[in-house]
């Protein structure tokens, strides 16, 4: 390769005028930081979710780590280089977060078993696909300047809340065995569980399901073996393992004894192929190794404020300090403790539509489990701000940033596929990062599910955009 | 904004993707490479970031070469040769 013009010399990596919009964005939030602490020392609970997630937001855009790609790639052009990144994260993750689960501080809940994950997964697949990002890289990609990927976010917003808010005319498509379940949860009258599938489904269906983690069911009576043999080993790494040797078998093996001039290859050189699989993309490896350590660290960060509050929801400290406003009825707002995308994403919506004049507290979704808080006191709504805003100050000073308008076909998938995911999402209780990568880290093969639905929903959703791609280009220069 | 594709001399195809995101970039310089014969040059246009990684790995796997780049401002500009 030669004549490479890229970022320039490190010393003057941030002289320039996207430099400095980066180090000013970086002085903001230290600022603002500063300026909340001063004012009261319990916004840490909050500027914790912030401050990881510009973390998250430098290795995303470092990496260009999503996880679309891991999936679609692996289809569309058959490079697997965005599935190694995930499998290095997730048995990262995996370790730290049984670290995290040892000390006590671990804030994960298994999700339920059930059919829901893997038609949640397929639809959110699908999805993808279309919208060129997943959950996390539609956030990245807006912090890179682009305004599909913000559409993306609109999208996911704003099918969420609406489908977690279903009215009684949806009341036809729900099982009688449902309803009677529903009823027999005694919930309050003003959530009105009985008015709405996505209600009775939460009641009815998912409330009955059990789920747990592989070291649960292991319940050897030590932490650190249940932990790190059922959790980590059996849980994450072995089937992490699996994967990455179907990956180098299908789709690099071929590649690397042809590039390598192996024609009868040895064990050995299987291995060095498998090794170079795994660092073929050194950014991706590098990110997928900066994401699991520090997602690990997150959990860890918030189970110990937590514990120094005294507190199991930011709901408690946010009524403390003052704030009532947006809370469910059980004082709580949605705070997971760890990475999670859409759900923060469906209050948003939710909170608009609320601005708007529509009662969208009448639900389990919204009225009971997450709230609507004002989205300047929703961490983990901030947390995603914050991804936006790490990648943005990454791609100011790589000279990657760049407002990038969409035509309408662009517009038109970011707006649907968004949708898909944000349906998607709702069924399998989260995305690609809430469902899949923070489940299966700690132990919880539902994840697992999750992402099997989510690799046929991207195999169908690879095939109807080429499709899309040949009818398009009928009669035209790609037509052959 | 739509994208081009064509030949700009003997052995020379020009792709321009910009504008697009994933998996435009990717899915069609796939495409055009399929058209284009052992020796020729294609002359890529894009400015999805992510795409170019991907991009690169599928160069790398089919044997093609990227042989010259140049980048700035978020948009890229490449040279690749097929094998």
């Amino acid at each position: 390769m030669s004549n490479t013009i890229s970022f320039g010399a490190p010393q003057r990596m941030l002289a320039h005028r996207g430099g400095y919009t980066a180090i000013g964005l970086g002085i903001a939030i230290a600022v603002i930081s500063a300026v909340m602490l001063l004012k009261d020392t319990r916004w840490i609970y909050l500027l914790v979710y912030v401050w990881f997630g510009v973390v998250y937001g430098l290795f995303l855009q470092y990496g260009r780590f999503c996880m679309a790609s891991a999936v679609r790639d692996l289809f569309a052009v058959n490079v697997p280089r965005m599935a190694v990144g995930v499998m290095i994260a997730t048995a990262l993750f995996s370790i730290i977060a049984g670290l995290v689960t040892v000390s006590g501080y671990s804030t994960f809940h298994p999700h339920p078993f059930g059919w829901h994950i893997i038609i949640g997964g397929l639809v959110f697949g699908f999805g993808i696909v279309f919208t060129g990002g997943c959950a996390s890289g539609s956030l990245y990609k807006s912090g890179e300047g682009n305004i599909g990927s913000m559409l993306v976010l609109v999208s996911i917003s704003f099918s969420q809340a609406p489908f977690a808010d279903l009215g009684s005319w949806s009341n036809r498509f729900v099982p009688e065995s449902w309803t009677a379940s529903a009823l027999e949860k005694g919930m309050p009258e003003e959530l009105s569980v009985t008015a709405g599938w996505f209600d009775q489904f939460i009641t009815g269906d998912i409330w009955d399901l059990s789920g747990g983690t592989v070291g649960q069911a292991l319940n050897s009576g030590n932490i650190w073996f249940d932990t790190f043999v059922g959790n980590t080993l059996l849980g994450a790494i072995l089937p992490t393992l699996v994967l990455l040797a179907i990956l180098y078998s299908v789709t690099y093996r071929k590649g690397y004894l042809r590039r390598n001039k192996l024609v009868a290859p040895a064990f050995a050189d299987h291995l060095r192929g498998f090794w170079a699989m795994m660092t073929a993309s050194k950014n991706t490896a590098i990110a997928g190794l900066g994401l699991g350590v520090f997602a690990g660290l997150h959990m860890w960060a918030t189970g110990a404020l937590r514990e120094h509050y005294q507190i199991f929801n930011f709901g408690e400290l946010l009524t403390s300090m003052g704030f009532n406003e947006g809370l469910s009825i059980q004082q709580t707002v949605f705070d997971p403790g760890y990475w999670y995308i859409t759900t923060q994403e469906a209050q948003l919506g939710a909170w608009v539509m609320d601005g708007m004049g529509r009662d969208v507290m009448d639900n389990v979704f919204f009225g009971l489990e997450n709230g609507i808080p004002n989205p300047l006191i929703n961490a983990p709504l901030l947390m995603s701000l914050g991804i936006i805003v790490g990648a943005a100050i990454l791609a100011l000073i790589r000279h990657e940033f760049k407002w990038k308008v969409p035509n309408l076909e662009t517009a038109t998938f970011a707006l649907v596929g968004g949708a898909l995911m944000g349906i998607g999402a709702r069924l399998g209780m989260g995305c690609n990062v809430g469902a899949f990568f923070a489940a299966v880290t700690n132990g919880d093969l539902t994840g697992w599910i999750f992402l099997a639905g989510m690799v046929l929903g991207g195999l169908l959703g690879v095939k109807a955009f080429a499709l899309w791609m040949d009818r398009k280009s009928k009669g035209d220069e790609f037509d052959f | 904004m739509a994208i081009k594709f064509g030949k700009i001399s003997d052995g020379e195809y020009e792709l321009d993707v910009k504008g697009y995101v994933c998996p435009h970039p990717q899915m069609y310089t796939k495409k055009a490479m399929q058209k284009l014969d052992s020796g020729d040059v294609l002359h890529l246009n894009f400015d999805n970031p992510s795409s170019g990684e991907s991009i690169i790995a599928m160069m790398e796997s089919e044997g093609n070469e990227l042989f010259e780049r140049l980048d700035s401002n978020g948009s890229f500009y490449w040279k690749i040769r097929k094998g």
